[in-house]
């Protein structure tokens, strides 16, 4: 096995990696925040409806939910064939960082002052105006920090989709293992978190960067 | 015509009832300082005026137009509140200047906001808006802070934040300024140069409503003072008076208070 080979063998895997990653971000942000303005609900039953499914949600294993959405439906219903190990993988995760994500989100909202509300309120802004004009910056600036961690965790949670053999990096270079008896194509495919993690990092202090200009 | 005219104002919190049956009027030009004890009542009083509160009862009038009536509901529709609003400025104690715009912005936001609604806005675009800076330069120039227009609010010290704060307030030309206790939140030593700021608008006749500890101050730069115990107005005469001559045994008790330093 040349280390070329091996290279191409992890980057077809890293691009199964990447999908999970960039598809997982880009979901459970609107989701996010959807479930996040349902915890914040002054309708009762809803806000206790939503803060129990992000209690169940973040007090579990995602990889034991990537295994329920897999197994899940073709256990309960005969006659179900249920999600392709992709859709499995995504649907967990999607959900999974979404309640995370709202949590974050709530925190920034309601960590912002009354008092950035009641100051707009008296200047006669409407409360679309205050929401985008005052309040969205600074929830985006608290949130990044929190974020950055999230989306950084979120690339290292997708190797979990190898439970259910979706062929992602760590899969692949563990299959250099039983093929080969090759152990360093799985350490080196912790390059590959390296280099994206690196990248990831760079970008949010790049985004903090240019928030600092502001505090809250 | 009074500028303000306030008719059994009543609020509670729950069980709580904060103010009670609150009567005054204030005409235009006059300063209303509003002193009392803590939990008396008197920023619910200004957060009522602002409409931050919704009263349980009442009337609020300005100019004779009625703002707020209780029984009447047309006037408590989100719209009209929002219209209502731009008759009062509230200085807050803690400022809530927006931290993402420079002092300048601060004041410009809330009129170029509004601009928009004008039906010559797309038109005069360029023209309103070299206005509404002119306008905002011209009041920071009064609040002694033309060196500060691109600072943003965290590069300010809280007196010069509060300045800003009231150029702010000033921008929608409000008929009435209030100010909520505007120099507690800040050192002994920059309460100076807000209280000057707020004296030379008394100098101009600006009418303001002043709920403040500084008793003092209360005195040189009112024309009314009105003193809230409990959620009543206990008396409301002129400093001189609420002062030099309390009629009232409770007004009597809290300046004995505050001069011995308890208040
Ligand atoms: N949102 C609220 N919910 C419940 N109670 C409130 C609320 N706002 C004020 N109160 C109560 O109303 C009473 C009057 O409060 P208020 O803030 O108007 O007093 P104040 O005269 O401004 O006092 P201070 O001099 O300490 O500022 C207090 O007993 C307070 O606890
Ligand atoms: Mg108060």
């Amino acid at each position: 096995m040349t280390f070329t080979a091996v290279t191409l063998k992890l980057l077809e895997g890293f691009e199964t990696t990447f999908l999970i990653f960039i598809i997982t971000l880009v979901a459970a942000i609107p989701l996010g925040l959807i479930i996040s303005f349902g915890s914040m609900s002054r309708f009762r039953p809803l806000s206790w409806l939503t803060r129990t499914l992000v209690w169940i949600i973040r007090g579990t294993p995602l990889m034991l939910q990537v295994i329920i959405v897999f197994y899940g439906p073709g256990l309960i219903w005969d006659n179900v064939r249920g999600l392709t190990r992709m859709s499995s993988v995504l649907v967990a995760f999607i959900i999974n960082y979404a309640a995370y994500f709202s949590e974050i989100f709530r925190g920034g909202i309601e960590g912002i002052p009354r008092g950035q509300y009641e100051a707009g309120q008296v200047l006669g802004m409407t409360k679309r105006q205050i929401f985008f004009r005052i309040i969205l910056l600074q929830v985006i600036k608290r949130i990044v920090p929190p974020m950055s961690n999230e989306i950084i965790t979120l690339v290292k949670d997708t190797s979990l989709a190898r439970v259910i053999a979706v062929r992602e990096i760590i899969m692949e270079a563990e299959s250099f293992i039983s093929t080969y008896a090759l152990i360093w194509p799985l350490f080196y495919s912790g390059a590959f978190f390296l280099i994206f993690c690196g990248v990831l990092t760079i970008l949010f202090q790049f985004i903090e960067q240019r928030l600092s200009y502001f505090r809250v | 015509m009074s500028v303000l005219e306030v008719s059994n104002l009543q609020k509670s919190f729950g069980s709580t009832d904060v103010l009670k049956n609150i009567n005054f009027s204030l005409e235009r030009g006059e300063i209303l300082s509003i002193i009392g004890s803590s939990g008396s009542g008197k920023t619910t009083l200004l957060r009522c005026l602002n409409f931050l509160e919704t009263p349980d009862e009442g009337i609020i009038s300005c100019n004779g137009d009625i703002l707020f009536d209780s029984s009447n509901p047309k006037t408590l529709t989100e719209t009209e509140i929002r219209k209502n609003r731009l008759h009062f400025g509230l200085v807050f104690q803690s400022f809530n200047l927006f931290p993402q715009y420079t002092a300048m912005k601060n004041v410009m936001l809330a009129k170029e906001l509004l601009a928009k609604g004008r039906p010559d806005y797309k038109s005069n675009k360029k023209a309103i808006l070299t206005e509404i800076e002119n306008e905002a330069k011209a009041l920071l120039a009064q609040v002694g802070l033309s060196d500060k227009l691109s600072n943003y609010p965290h590069e300010l010290s809280g007196g010069q934040q509060q300045r800003v704060a009231i150029a702010r307030a000033l921008a929608l030309n409000p008929e009435i300024l209030c100010f909520d206790e505007p120099t507690s939140a800040l050192d002994p030593e920059l309460t100076g140069e807000v209280l000057k700021v707020i004296k030379q608008l008394a100098d101009r006749h600006t009418t303001m409503i002043i709920v403040t500890h500084e008793m003092q101050f209360a005195r040189e730069v009112s024309t009314k003072v009105l003193f809230m115990d409990d959620g009543y107005v206990v008396e409301y005469d002129t400093p001189e008076e609420v002062f030099g001559n309390p009629k009232e045994e409770r007004t009597i008790r809290f300046l004995e208070r505050y001069s011995n330093g308890l208040e």
